[in-house]
């Protein structure tokens, strides 16, 4: 058995860490490009949302590789991406491809068969080996989770630019290198002290962004067009609603992130008052929250037709006018293109400096 | 006090229901007028762009009451049925109609959730029915007038009815009937003729006798999606589902016309789903017809022309192919 799973931004290194671990033979996948999103195109039904088509892209060119078994998360709506792993396995076997096919359903659906369903990968292991596994492998992640968190925050602070950068690199192998979890705290500490040993002004006052959206275009730096450090570079300082650990985490308190489900629903409800499927909800928590604090801009990332997040950004359009900040929605489809999402950026961003040289003017 | 109800989504399912609810606490319930071109400029002008087209006209409707009623009763239905829910917009409606506020009257906005048990459901009518000033015993027959009248009205459309001729009194011309098409697609696109030009006194002219999915019982719409590997979790979803899948296996209809909204998710996979279905049983095709606010009578016209004429030679073939 060769498992093959999709790609979303830094999810293949934890599975691969894991699967090493249970001894599950883990499929290097092609990355996510434009070949994959053109096969994902071909196949998959004209009006599904984007993360579909580029998981079925994943998926083809998985089985292309030498696959033969694929795994897919399930879900229980009322978001489309419950209904994924169907519309997955009818399409390729459409495209006359042969494999075997694993759903893993969430625990909400059934305790019992979300472990049997992991056993089934992996029969060496015994349940609470893979637990453990599971909680090592986690809590690594979490901790790239918060470098990465840390690092878009402060390195518009560099004096000299880029520092903080090479820091976040350097801290990221001292935590990937990590096999046993009793050391990992060690790591942890080492990690953080590069990261702080960088030398900042912390007197700068640079453009504060907060990045808001559906959970797979924030995670997949394909479809995030690399606005990250494209924003780090013009020096802005940059907060995200969604990391991938407190998506696929057991609890809803978000950790890294810092706030947890309770908080957004709080946040939102002035102008969203219900869950909406997907990260809807969360896309005006987030929103709100940045206002507060007084974050000089939002950019709010959807894919087209996604009906959770085009909620929030037709309610989006309140939060602005309330707080008065500027939100920047994008949809992104397969015709997106990087450079089209960087003009627009790059105009967002003058129209944010002029807000600022206007009040200090007054 | 009057109380608005946009003539759009929900209406064709539940109007009868809160009718009579309404009626009963001596609340004048204020419908909006069918879709037309005015109802439909004041949706697209005030929706957000990429939202699905029955979304949009929703917008239109409640904005046309204006200053016709002093409250809108925009329900909140997250489930309508047992551990499945509705569609994400269902959810968030209430919100977004409220985001208009000025433009329309304060949204009322009951919260229906049957997902887990029926208890909240009752309460939340009970807490609208105090807001109207009824009094428990009043509120209880209210509710029990309201499923009388939902009943009724059910009961009338699994006789053959379509929704709007057992609700807005549309009358059928008699033709003669060659064949029979089942349409399927949400009841706010199908029955709103406007957005669909029409269609079903258009596939009747032309000689077709049209099946709704609501003349369907819901146990075997129950039981034929049962079929799927992956049981559906979107309520009206499965209803289409399950009478496609009901009439194509029956051979009751000659063929299916499915009407999907532009940019709607759920249609987007039970497509792939209901296409996947007839390629498979190779004996009921499948015409699937995607509407949005630019649909063109044309464009209609000659792909319903087409599909009709192949499924009479069809018929033809089989019969001959049956006399020998």
């Amino acid at each position: 058995m060769r498992l093959a799973t999709p790609h979303m931004g830094s999810l293949y290194d934890l599975l691969a860490d894991l699967f090493s671990r249970m001894g599950v033979d883990y499929h290097d996948t092609p990355r996510t490009t434009e070949r994959t999103v053109n096969l994902g195109v071909k196949y998959s039904p004209e009006f599904a949302c984007l993360p579909l088509k580029i998981t079925v892209g994943n998926f083809v060119e998985a089985l292309e590789t030498g696959a033969d078994t694929l795994l897919m998360i399930g879900g229980i709506g009322p978001c489309r991406f419950g209904y994924y792993a169907e519309i997955q396995k009818r399409v390729l076997k459409e495209a006359g491809y042969g494999f075997d096919f694993i759903t893993l359903e969430p625990p909400k659906v059934g305790w019992i068969n979300f472990i049997s369903t992991i056993k089934q990968m992996a029969p060496g292991c015994s349940v609470y080996s893979i637990y453990r596994h599971i909680r090592d492998c986690f809590r690594k992640a979490q901790v790239l989770d918060m470098l990465e968190k840390k690092w878009l925050e402060l390195a518009a602070y560099d004096e000299t630019p880029g520092d903080t950068t090479k820091a976040y690199a350097a801290a990221q192998e001292i935590v990937k290198r990590v096999t046993r979890p009793e050391e990992l705290a060690d790591a942890q500490h080492d990690a953080f002290s590069i990261m702080d040993g960088v030398r900042r002004d912390h007197d700068r006052k640079p453009l504060r962004i907060g990045i808001i959206g559906e959970f797979y275009l924030l995670l997949e730096p394909f479809f995030k067009f690399d606005i990250e450090p494209w924003l780090i570079k013009r020096g802005v300082s940059v907060d995200r609603g969604v990391y991938l650990t407190d998506w696929i985490g057991p609890t809803t308190k978000n950790p890294v992130a810092g706030m947890s489900a309770g908080e957004i629903e709080i946040a939102a409800d002035p102008y969203l008052k219900h869950t909406v499927g997907g990260d809807g909800l969360a896309s005006i928590g987030h929103a709100v929250h940045y206002a507060k604090e007084g974050f000089d801009g939002i950019v709010h990332l959807l894919p087209f037709t996604c009906m959770p997040d085009t909620i929030a950004k037709a309610l989006l359009v309140n939060v602005s006018e309330d707080y008065g900040i500027p939100v920047l929605s994008m949809i992104v489809d397969e015709q997106t293109g990087k450079a089209g999402v960087h003009t627009r950026l790059e105009a967002f961003l003058d129209l944010m400096a002029n807000r600022r040289r206007s009040w200090t003017r007054t | 006090m009057r109380v608005g109800m946009p003539r759009g989504l929900m209406f064709y399912k539940y109007y009868p229901f809160w009718q009579a609810y309404l009626d009963s606490l001596d609340v004048e319930l204020v419908v909006s007028e069918r879709t037309n071109k005015k109802i439909l400029d004041l949706g697209l002008e005030a929706a957000e762009n990429e939202f699905c087209l029955p979304l949009k006209v929703f917008y239109g409707h409640a904005l046309s009451l204006k200053d016709k009623a002093d409250a809108l009763l925009i329900p909140r239905l997250v489930s309508v049925h047992k551990k499945e829910f509705t569609c994400p917009k269902m959810l968030g409606l209430p919100d977004l109609i409220h985001a208009l506020e000025g433009r329309v009257p304060p949204v009322i906005s009951p919260k229906i959730d049957v997902r887990k048990n029926t208890r909240g459901y009752y309460r939340e009518l009970m807490g609208l029915g105090k807001r109207f000033d009824g009094k428990n015993r009043r509120i209880v027959s209210a509710i029990l007038a309201g499923r009388r009248a939902q009943i009724e009205y059910e009961k009338k459309l699994i006789a053959g009815m379509t929704p709007p001729e057992a609700l807005e009194g549309d009358t059928r011309e008699t033709t003669k009937q060659e064949l029979t098409i089942g349409l399927v697609g949400h009841s706010y696109n199908i029955y709103d003729s406007y957005i669909t030009l029409d269609l079903i006194k258009r596939l009747r002219r032309a000689g077709a006798k049209v099946l709704v999915p609501e003349n369907i019982s819901p146990e075997t719409i129950d039981a034929e999606s049962r079929d799927l590997p992956k049981r559906l979790f979107w309520t009206y979803e499965k209803e289409i589902v399950g009478s496609a899948f009901h009439w194509m296996k029956s051979e009751a209809v000659s063929g299916v016309i499915y009407v999907l909204a532009f940019a709607c998710g759920p249609d987007s996979f039970i497509q792939s789903v209901i296409e996947d279905k007839s390629r498979s049983l190779g004996n009921v095709p499948v015409m699937s017809l995607v509407i949005d606010e630019h649909s063109t009578e044309g464009g209609m016209i000659t792909r319903l022309e087409a599909f009709i004429d192949m499924l009479k030679r069809r018929d033809h073939a089989a019969c001959n192919a049956s006399h020998g």
